[in-house]
């Protein structure tokens, strides 16, 4: 598949009908999306034929992408409900088969060696402080091969230290540096529209 | 829910030593089928807990898979079993159950619902 073609699916998606500012939830947009999963997949093969987990997987755009990219199993995980309905229907309309489970992936306890990737584009923490943290420890005690992950570019080096000293990992890369729009979605926001500094991140775990 | 997940899911309730594997209730299993890839399925076997698999496949009313996995794994008829119950058998309705402590966590929708209430973790 194509980067275009990929990008075209991911755009047709259904998004938060409510989203709740106190889980930051923001849609993962088709652009960042499918060039995320793209790269894992064309430059580092994390994707097809491959167990991939989503963290925070909202309406499962990441999630989407990964089956697209004939990921062999696909498994979101998210705390909320609602979000996890339209992700059904998201899964659905694309035809494409994704397990979901609802759950908080902080406090998980997954078994077993079975997912090879996490794909995740966590809370930036400016709800609940920490939270990217958490999501990150979380992410790199179930995947066998490698994380990827969306964090502030202002964050860059408390993550980096934080991933290679406490976390497990063997090597702690920023693929490329992208510019995350965030529409205004919720009433406190001023302005309509912010544009803000992520990194994708790549985190190779040891391995057990 | 497919068994491919539930193979990972553990109780993690404050305090349980016994999380591994929830025994399931069924009460409306739907089958769907996928895409049959043999190596994938090889690469798995390493991997799966057999037991908490052969268990949920019966719980989801089949009971087509031996006991232990055949030393000669590429044996196309015994893949074909895997696959079938990994992949193809997905519980709509019914309960995950902790051994331990008998907590459970319902499945609706095909979605388990693994959250903690507040006392639990």
């Amino acid at each position: 598949m194509k980067l275009k073609q990929l990008e075209g699916f991911l755009g047709d998606l259904q998004q938060f009908s409510n989203p709740k500012v106190e889980l930051e939830q923001y849609p993962t947009g088709p652009h960042i999306a499918s060039r995320m999963l793209f790269t894992a997949e064309n430059s580092y093969g994390d994707i097809s034929d491959k167990v991939v987990a989503d963290f925070g997987c909202g309406c499962g755009t990441l999630s989407a992408a990964a089956a697209l990219l004939d990921a062999s199993c696909v498994i979101g995980f998210d705390v909320d409900p609602q979000s996890l309905e339209t992700a059904t229907l998201n899964a659905e309309e694309l035809e494409v088969e994704i397990d979901f489970v609802q759950c908080d992936v902080t406090k998980l306890e997954l078994k077993g060696q079975v997912v090879d990737t996490v794909v995740m584009n966590p809370p930036f923490g400016t709800r609940k402080k920490g939270a990217d943290m958490e999501f990150l420890s979380a992410a790199m005690k179930v995947a066998s091969r490698a994380v990827y992950s969306l964090h502030k570019t202002s964050t860059r080096e408390h993550i980096k230290r934080a991933a290679l000293r406490d976390f497990n990992a063997k090597s702690a890369e920023v693929i490329c540096e992208l510019r995350y729009d965030l529409p205004k979605l919720y009433k406190f926001h001023k302005r309509k529209e912010v544009d803000i500094a992520v990194d994708l991140w790549r985190f190779e775990p040891r391995q057990n | 829910m497919r068994l491919i997940v539930h193979n990972m899911l553990t109780c993690n309730i404050k305090g349980v030593i016994n999380k591994f594997p929830l025994r399931i209730e069924a009460e409306k299993v739907i089958k769907k089928e996928v895409d049959f890839n043999p190596d994938f399925l090889r690469h798995m076997l390493a991997k799966i807990e057999w037991k908490a698999l052969v268990d949920g496949a019966r719980s989801m009313g089949y009971t087509e898979l031996p006991d232990h996995a055949p030393a000669l794994e590429s044996d196309e008829p015994f893949l074909r079993k895997f696959h079938h119950a990994l992949l193809e058998l997905n519980l709509e309705e019914g309960s995950l159950v902790c051994q331990e402590s008998g907590r459970k966590f319902p499945v609706e929708k095909r979605v388990p619902n693994m959250l903690l209430h507040e006392d639990e973790v």
